[in-house]
């Protein structure tokens, strides 16, 4: 076996060029999983409330339960039938950050209810409404316990984010397979490609440990 | 029944599915009155004591709270009202739930900063009285977590009595200590008490019932089977129960 990384290094700049884009197009796609999965994990808390419930319990449904790949090529080939063609970045941002989401929503639905129900009826005894009890005394105290598992989260992020090479984005996975369609050095490529994929996903998590460990520190944590 | 009534209990049932934990409760507490409900467990007791702030909802009946009716005929005030009246009504748990995200200082702040429109620096000075009424000025800076039992429940007392309630409800508050650190919350709620605080108090404490209670209310299987003041009720009770429970708590020679 002889291993020859010089033509893929050659391409260095073109492949952190694509690490770029899997940054800002993970980054954009966290922000969205993020938001997307606190409002559907909110929404789902309370089944008395039988609108939201079942819409945020739909939308769990749909999005956990069918493959990334297929959600990225609706987005991306499926729609423009509807006369709606996004530029290809925006539905990859759409379809990793509406997946994620699902899987956010019930980390976040999970961590509040692990909180003691005790603190919300300490919160409502003050005369607190349900909104502010949440947003004062249960929130805060779940986020922590979030931290661990949207993790794992994002890492998974990072990794599935490769499945965008396949809607023409340039990302990391993308340049890289450009990089073999000329020198079929196709090994020692996706070594590179997987090492920097590696980076990333690492430095994420020390980030991730980091923030943890200062709200510890602040006593957010029991 | 009297105009100075702070609660006001009427025909007061509730039940879990089959299971009825209040069957017909008919009760009032003065203004300025310490009432300890006492009874064995699952007499209904901390469930009526729940019922007093909302926080459980009985099916049939009235409460009324300083002239505001909390429940009636088995519905419970609106949101926003309800949310107004829990501002006057103290609660003080039997696992403290002291908010473990915050400082000693802001648990007690957090209160009047969101629900009474104060300033941080005016809740602060609210803060620092109350803390030092129940003898936790050193650790306002403290996290619960490195606070004893005692201390915790000290710290959820100065926390309710922020709101500046009218009438404070402990569902027994010293059940979870350890035995060295009642001392230290029964003293609390004795100065509270002497201040005027109408207090409702459910506890085991039989001595803090003897040595404080204006009334002493005895339950059992959903009813109030009999209530008086604390001379009456612990040494020549009426009813064959009261004996009977006082007996199990106190030793055979007290009753």
């Amino acid at each position: 076996m002889n291993l020859d990384f010089s033509p893929v290094l050659a391409d260095w700049p073109a492949l952190m060029k694509g690490a770029l884009v899997t940054i800002e197009l993970t980054a954009c796609a966290l922000l969205l999983g993020c938001v997307v999965g606190l409002l559907v994990g909110v929404g789902r808390l309370n089944p008395r409330n039988r609108p939201v419930y079942l819409l945020c319990s739909f939308y769990l449904l749909c999005f956990r339960g069918t493959p990334l790949l297929v959600q990225l090529f609706i987005w991306f080939f499926g729609l423009p039938q509807f006369g709606l063609t996004l530029p290809a970045f925006a539905c990859g941002v759409l379809g990793l950050g509406m997946y994620s989401g699902a899987y956010v929503s019930e980390i976040v639905r999970g961590s509040i209810q692990s909180i003691d129900p005790g603190q919300n009826e300490a919160a409502r005894s003050l005369g607190m409404s349900s909104g502010q009890a949440m947003r004062k005394i249960i929130l805060p105290q779940a986020v922590v316990r979030m931290i661990p598992p949207l993790g794992n989260e994002f890492i998974a992020l990072i990794k599935n984010s490769a499945l965008v090479s396949l809607l023409t984005i340039h990302d990391l996975m993308h340049e890289g397979q450009k990089i073999i369609a000329v020198t079929y050095r196709s090994l020692e490529t996706y070594l590179v490609v997987a090492l920097v994929y590696l980076v990333l996903t690492t430095v994420t998590t020390s980030i991730l440990r980091h923030i943890e460990n200062r709200l510890r520190a602040g006593g957010m944590v029991q | 029944m009297s105009a100075s009534d702070m609660i006001r209990i009427r025909g007061l049932h509730k039940a879990y599915g089959d299971h009825q934990v209040l069957s017909g409760i008919d009760f009032s507490i003065e203004k300025s009155q310490v009432v300890v409900v006492i009874g064995p467990s699952g007499s209904g007791k901390s469930t009526l004591l729940r019922c007093c702030n909302g926080l459980e909802v009985a099916q049939q009946g009235t409460i009324e709270i300083d002239g505001v009716a909390l429940l009636g005929s088995g519905s419970l005030l609106p949101e926003a009202q309800l949310n107004a009246l829990r501002m006057r009504v103290g609660m003080v748990f039997q696992s403290f739930n002291l908010f473990p995200h915050l400082s000693v200082l802001d648990n007690v702040t957090v209160g009047p900063r969101t629900l009474r429109g104060m300033r941080r620096a005016q809740a602060e000075a609210l803060a620092a009285d109350l803390l030092a009424k129940v003898g936790m000025s050193a650790k306002r800076d403290a996290m619960p977590a490195s606070l004893s039992g005692g201390q915790k429940q000290r710290v959820a007392i100065a926390r309710a009595l922020a709101m500046e309630p009218k009438v404070m409800l402990f569902d027994e508050p010293t059940s979870a200590l350890d035995p060295e650190l009642v001392g230290e919350v029964l003293q609390v709620m004795k100065l509270l008490a002497r201040e005027g605080m109408t207090m409702m108090v459910v506890t085991h404490e039989m001595g803090f019932a003897r040595e404080v209670a204006d009334v002493v209310a005895v339950m059992d299987g959903g009813r109030i089977v009999e209530s008086g003041p604390p001379d009456v009720i612990f040494t020549q009770p009426r009813e064959a129960r009261t004996r009977s429970f006082l007996q199990a708590v106190l030793g055979p020679a007290a009753a």
